[in-house]
């Protein structure tokens, strides 16, 4: 825990425009650890592709510091004019060891499969032999073999992808920073290029700074979480806090377009059941994460209170091995028992969201 | 066929073949007008056209004052019409070549008349290298130069060739006027021994030459540019 292997801290980036300061980044620390997968999700424009280059200093702050690995990379206060900044030569060999995927690839047009890997091996200590060895097994490893001499333009977004994933790693990076790397693929690629990031975290080890604005992919993946909004985190915590209690509106939007659980709750609340809803009923939304799936709650509510429930929509996400559930239920019985029946859910760390009833 | 040809365009048998005023000369004199002026302005051109795409305020190496220094010179020599820097130059002509008048003189001002089309030309070609590459190289650690040569020149090859293909067809077109310094040329056949002395055939024929000088370049350019581009 005490030794991060990126820690930025108090990072504000400010561009000037004409004669107005806009504030992309305000005052945010970051710590990712070694082996996390840490997701950063927000809208565009909410200062997350800013925050990121961050690391590698290809956007340098206007204050703020950046240890990477227990290095300085950078670090300026607001009030003194004191400034540490590490050497151009050896900023250059520590970014061999960051590789950087992007949105639009951004692989070089006029240079084959093989020739856009080797270029980020054009300052290793490697052999000519050693080099194209190398790049041999890049290719192997994300599954591009069979195109090692085609142009870029003769390839899909998936295979292009994974081309600046094979570049990205040439140098053995410790670390790995996604820029919206799946945005511009369709729903199966993203999933194959999330498995694949996946497989690198966990076979070599690799820490991964994922940025998007999808939670669908953080889901997938990520083991940590923060939330940008207008240049601020605004909520922070493991995959499994984030998702089970979300407490910022922007999180709660993004958890439910992830669940599709929005969607259902529109769907039943318009159905003819919930319109006309008994006056003694509620229609309640269950959250729950991990063991207390395993108990059979809703029928101990039949045998402890008489208390029915109805189950019109479930489900049931595995994050991080452990289940996190949404119920929407309709609970009937005397008003009282529904009571007693809805504490001793919440006594066994059920959250309970009224939607409808219970007036 | 040869009486046919002498009947028809009798002008252009009396210039004869070699000789100071002999198409031969001519057409070696255009070539070696087009040829060294074309290295010369197209390094300078290059240049500059580089210069202006790094030190831009988004660019590898922002510099305010180098990059102002650039866009100026560029645009002064652009705005001198190439008829008056033939003359305007004259002084500075003959401290690097030595003499004011003949082929060799019209060097200086047509590397110099064409360097600041071509730099712009430069710059345009490679604003179109995409950000996101260099940005992409960046974060894999490349050095300055491996941006320059690596990224931006790499990248822009197939737009350098094909703009280097337009910059060489002007070229040849200031050539002609070249012979207003006495530099020779098919231009100056053209003018001086066709239009001055009522000889049609004459003109007719050296720019029929000129024609096809500038249709062979376009030619190879178009091949050469389509060859290089994988996008």
């Amino acid at each position: 825990m005490s030794n991060p292997i990126i820690a930025l801290d108090n990072i504000t980036v400010t561009f000037q425009q004409k004669k107005r300061a806009i504030t992309a980044v305000n005052n945010v620390s970051i710590h990712v650890e070694r082996g996390d997968v840490y997701g950063i999700v927000g809208y565009s424009g909410a200062g997350k592709s800013t925050l990121v280059r961050v690391i590698n200093l290809l956007q340098e702050p206007t204050s703020g510091s950046v240890v990477v690995n227990g290095e300085t990379f950078f670090q300026a206060d607001d009030t003194s004019s004191k400034k540490v900044r590490i050497a151009t030569n050896d900023l250059r060999t520590r970014r061999r060891k960051i590789g950087m995927i992007f949105q639009h690839f951004n692989l070089l047009n006029e240079r084959t499969v093989t020739e856009n890997v080797a270029f980020a091996l054009q300052h290793s200590k490697l052999t000519d032999k050693q080099r194209k060895e190398k790049v041999k097994e890049l290719l192997e490893l994300v599954d591009l073999s069979d195109r090692a001499e085609q142009y870029p333009s003769q390839l899909s977004g998936g295979q292009k992808q994974r081309v600046a994933i094979a570049r990205a790693l040439a140098n053995d990076p410790e670390i790995l920073i996604s820029d919206e790397a799946t945005s511009a693929l369709d729903p199966k690629t993203t999933n194959q290029i999330l498995a694949l990031l996946k497989k690198l975290n966990q076979e070599l080890g690799l820490t991964i700074v994922l940025i998007t604005h999808e939670m669908q992919a953080v889901k997938e993946i990520a083991n940590k979480v923060a939330v940008m909004q207008d240049g601020e985190i605004i909520e922070r915590g493991t995959l499994l806090e984030i998702f089970a209690k979300p407490t910022a509106q922007l999180t709660k939007e993004f958890i439910e377009t992830a669940t599709n659980i929005d969607k259902a709750i529109t769907t039943i609340s318009a159905q003819p059941l919930i319109q006309n809803l008994h006056d003694d009923d509620l229609f309640v939304r269950l959250s729950y994460v991990g063991d207390t799936t395993d108990e059979p709650l809703i029928a101990g509510l039949f045998r402890d209170f008489q208390v029915t429930a109805n189950i019109l929509y479930g489900n049931v996400e595995v994050l991080q091995n452990t289940p996190v559930g949404s119920l929407l239920v309709i609970l009937s019985g005397v008003p009282d028992k529904i009571k007693a029946a809805t504490s001793t859910l919440a006594d066994h760390h059920v959250e309970i969201e009224v939607l409808k009833g219970g007036k | 066929m040869s009486k046919w040809f002498s009947d028809t365009f009798p002008n252009v048998v009396y210039q004869g073949w070699t000789g100071d005023t002999g198409w031969w000369t001519s057409i070696v004199q255009t070539l070696y007008m087009t040829f060294w002026s074309a290295i010369f302005g197209g390094i300078l051109g290059l240049i500059f056209g580089i210069g202006l795409i790094i030190t831009r305020p988004n660019g590898i190496a922002p510099n305010k004052i180098l990059f102002s220094v650039f866009d100026k010179v560029v645009s002064v020599f652009r705005a001198v019409p190439f008829i008056i820097l033939l003359a305007f130059i004259a002084p500075l002509t003959k401290i690097i070549v030595g003499t004011q008048i003949g082929t060799t003189a019209a060097l200086v001002p047509l590397a110099l008349g064409v360097f600041p089309f071509y730099a712009r030309q430069v710059q345009v070609a490679l604003s179109e290298v995409d950000s996101g590459i260099v940005e992409a190289a960046q974060a894999v650690g490349a050095s300055f130069w491996d941006i320059v040569f690596g990224v931006y020149i790499r990248e822009g090859r197939s737009e350098l060739i094909r703009v280097s293909t337009v910059t060489l067809i002007s070229l040849i077109g200031l050539t002609a006027m070249a012979g207003a310094i006495g530099a020779g040329g098919l231009g100056n056949m053209a003018i001086a021994y066709g239009y001055n002395r009522f000889a049609t055939d004459t003109t007719l024929v050296a720019t029929f030459l000129v024609l096809i000088f500038v249709l062979v370049v376009q030619l190879v350019g178009d091949y050469l540019a389509k060859r290089t581009n994988h996008k």
